[in-house]
């Protein structure tokens, strides 16, 4: 019960953050809406019983992502981009297109299961690490070694495309 | 069971309370006399000219950002990893120096390339 409480004052507020990020003017505003909407799926993340998701969730998205947001609206001109709309006259489609979308979630929910599920108390709380590293470092080594790839050519990428601001 | 949670919720709720209450204290409490010296920055460094968002903003901040979460990731490996090194053995810990090693050649990449350096 107190459960299900604290679900809907983190779903509430998740949720509000989230309105909040798309109506905000000023976009730096909309970054600090979006980490509060991020640690409250930081919390949802906890109750559903994955706490290393939730510190996934808070050590990049939290402290990296968002900075690196900031840092990227401060270099574009955000005084010109809060003047202008994105599509003229596009509320009608956006209304239109949530309508449909708003249906479609209500459809999708009425039809699945999702009541009757129940939590079996067997989880255990330490939050799968240890079957997340027994799976990455066993059975997915290939993965594991291409995410470091990746994360080379990002870290390239972005040296290179910021090569001519440097020298 | 996630009761053992609870004192994290009640830590994150007393930050944002103690940070709220000071900012509402601060603007109810202190005297508001404005004048144009009081609003100028007294030997605070140069004198600031526009917005930073108006194309004053160095790229340089971006490429550290990036570089701060590519390491940030590779930390977060190193959770899991920490956990189940006893129980596989060699070939987890070989398997985290590969790791390791393909982004410590980024690492000398964005060295030699300046990107440490504060221009």
């Amino acid at each position: 019960m107190a459960e299900q409480i604290f679900f809907f004052i983190f779903a509430v507020l998740a949720v509000g953050s989230a309105i909040a990020v798309v109506s905000f003017k000023n976009p730096v505003y909309s970054v600090l809406s979006l980490m509060v909407c991020f640690l409250q799926m930081a919390a949802l993340f906890v109750m559903l019983r994955s706490p290393f998701l939730a510190v996934v969730q808070v050590f990049v998205y939290v402290g990296a992502v968002l900075v690196l947001f900031l840092f990227v609206i401060m270099m574009l001109d955000i005084r010109k981009a809060r003047m202008d709309q994105f599509i003229t006259g596009g509320n009608f489609w956006a209304i239109g297109l949530l309508g449909i979308l708003i249906i479609e979630m209500i459809l999708i929910i009425s039809k699945s299961r999702l009541t009757s599920i129940t939590v079996s108390s067997e989880l255990r709380l330490d939050g799968g690490v240890r079957e997340i590293g027994e799976a990455l470092f066993t059975k997915y080594i290939l993965p594991f070694e291409i995410v470091s790839f990746i994360l080379l050519v990002a870290l390239m990428g972005a040296i290179v495309l910021g090569r001519k601001e440097l020298r | 069971m996630l009761l053992t949670y609870l004192p994290v919720l009640i830590i994150s709720g007393f930050v944002i309370f103690i940070a709220t209450f000071v900012f509402i204290i601060n603007s109810i409490v202190s005297p508001k006399k404005p004048s144009s010296e009081k609003l100028s920055p007294w030997e605070c460094g140069m004198e600031p000219i526009g917005e930073a968002s108006s194309g004053h903003f160095k790229i340089h901040f971006f490429i550290i950002a990036i570089l701060f979460i590519v390491f940030d990731v590779e930390t977060l490996f190193l959770f899991p990893w920490a956990v189940v090194l006893r129980d596989i053995g060699m070939v987890a810990f070989v398997e985290m120096f590969i790791f390791i090693a393909i982004l410590a050649v980024g690492l000398i990449y964005a060295w030699k390339k300046g990107a440490l350096e504060w221009v």
